[in-house]
């Protein structure tokens, strides 16, 4: 009697054990994911600026200003780390880069010094985007690996923990091959 | 660390039963155990008075700031305070109690020969010591090391003063207390140097996992031992924190690898590249 109230000690002091941990792995998660929306809603507070800056410089580039607006809204509306999501953000990616292609053809607009200050901030913040974005992904990696995994699986089933999806917005070649800058 | 424990608990044990006298003995540990706690509390003011070192700002070092930035979100970790030292020597070292007070610095000769790459390689090298809490751990170690090498002083001054005993156990006992007096300060500092060298490979390690590119490491580190000037501002006290060796390249090689605080860099890099 006393050896089974012992093992019984053991396995709840186990299982709460195995539970604090999955409870700490599901709320690391959830704040990689809020510093990454912290970094994508910087982008969206610069790209006004960005587009009133060219504005005055390029006046007959309405469609690509347009484009980057619509861009903006839509990665706005979209939530949480889905596909869809990814996609709103790369829309607004390459929509950015053509904004910037536009200020290829204007050398007044590359001398501003507000426009250079905006792009620096602008690729700062996507260099940033993808730092938390690697930092979630370690995250949501380690919790689904717990998850997953004998014994922790017993306790994940249970207790309603269930995997997160990772955010991959799909530019790994650009990690495997660093950009390269001609000047 | 277990066998740091060991010697420490067993070199204490014979010194008193030899010298029957535990005293001195306290006042020497706690001693030595506030020094350094008062030293590791403070460490990022005192290091940074050391080094001559800097802030940087945002502005002024775009590159370096934002490299920190990137590097520190991707590592989970509070954004550490950046500093710059004023020195044609490539080099840079990490501090700071915790992850919260970390330091991170850099010489302007760093920022001169490295590229981008480069550079965010030796950044996530310094903030992979911060994120492992080597801070910590070579405090500890250091405190071990000082705390044996107080134990075997202590004894062997003690000794020319008490030669009254003469029974055969005691003598057993003393010679068996002389040679771990010698010997255990020497292993100490051993075991302090591999445990430096095995964190560094650690820093190595992590540091390429955050930037997903050893290259980018590897070639800092071989640009950074191509410079044999030593550093204009050197202190003994600060030397193991850097990168590499500020005495320059010279010296550096003499040392015998168990003597060493960093592993070679030929090893390093062969770790990170293959």
């Amino acid at each position: 009697m006393k050896y089974l109230l012992i093992v019984l000690g053991v396995v709840v002091l186990w299982v709460i054990y195995i539970f604090n941990s999955l409870v700490t792995l599901r709320t690391r998660a959830g704040e990689a994911w809020a510093d990454i929306e912290v970094q994508l809603k910087r982008r969206y507070d610069l790209i006004p600026n960005l587009v009133n800056t060219v504005k005055g410089y390029a006046t007959h580039e309405s469609s690509a200003f347009e484009n980057v607006t619509k861009a903006r809204s839509a990665a706005m509306g979209a939530t949480g780390p889905t596909e869809a999501h990814a996609q709103a953000e790369n829309m607004l990616t390459s929509a950015l880069k053509s904004v910037f292609a536009i200020a290829e053809a204007y050398p007044d607009l590359k001398a501003n010094q507000n426009f250079l200050a905006l792009q620096n901030e602008l690729s700062d913040t996507e260099n940033k985007i993808q730092a938390a974005r690697r930092f979630y992904n370690t995250n949501v990696r380690d919790l689904n690996i717990s998850i997953e995994q004998f014994p922790s699986n017993l306790i994940a089933g249970p207790f309603g923990f269930s995997k997160k999806e990772f955010f991959d917005l799909g530019d790994n070649d650009a990690a495997q091959n660093p950009v390269e800058v001609k000047f | 660390m277990t066998v740091f424990f060991v010697v420490v608990i067993l070199f204490g044990w014979f010194f008193s039963f030899y010298y029957g006298n535990p005293d001195i003995l306290y006042f020497f540990v706690a001693f030595s155990i506030l020094m350094n706690v008062f030293s590791y509390w403070f460490s990022d003011k005192i290091v940074l008075t050391l080094a001559g070192a800097k802030p940087a700002k945002r502005e002024e070092n775009f590159v370096l700031y934002t490299s920190v930035e990137n590097l520190a979100i991707t590592a989970g970790l509070p954004m550490p305070k950046v500093y710059i030292v004023n020195d044609p020597a490539p080099n840079a070292f990490a501090t700071g109690r915790n992850k919260n007070h970390a330091v991170v610095c850099v010489t302007t000769g760093l920022l001169q020969i490295l590229d981008k790459v480069e550079l965010e390689g030796v950044i996530a090298h310094e903030l992979s010591h911060v994120g492992n809490r080597d801070m910590l751990l070579s405090t500890i170690v250091v405190v071990l090391v000082g705390f044996v090498s107080i134990l075997a002083d202590v004894f062997r001054r003690n000794l020319f003063f008490s030669r009254n005993r003469d029974s055969k156990e005691g003598s057993v006992f003393l010679i068996i207390g002389i040679v771990l007096s010698i010997l255990a300060p020497i292993f100490a500092v051993l075991i302090q140097l591999a445990i430096s060298r095995k964190r560094e490979f650690l820093a190595d390690a992590s540091g390429a996992l955050l930037t997903r590119y050893p290259e980018g490491l590897a070639n800092a580190l071989r640009k950074i031992s191509q410079y044999s000037q030593p550093m204009v501002r050197q202190s003994n006290t600060i030397a193991h924190l850097y990168i590499s060796d500020p005495k320059g390249l010279q010296i550096g090689k003499k040392i015998s690898g168990l003597l060493a605080t960093h592993p070679r860099v030929e090893d390093r890099i062969k770790a990170l590249v293959g």
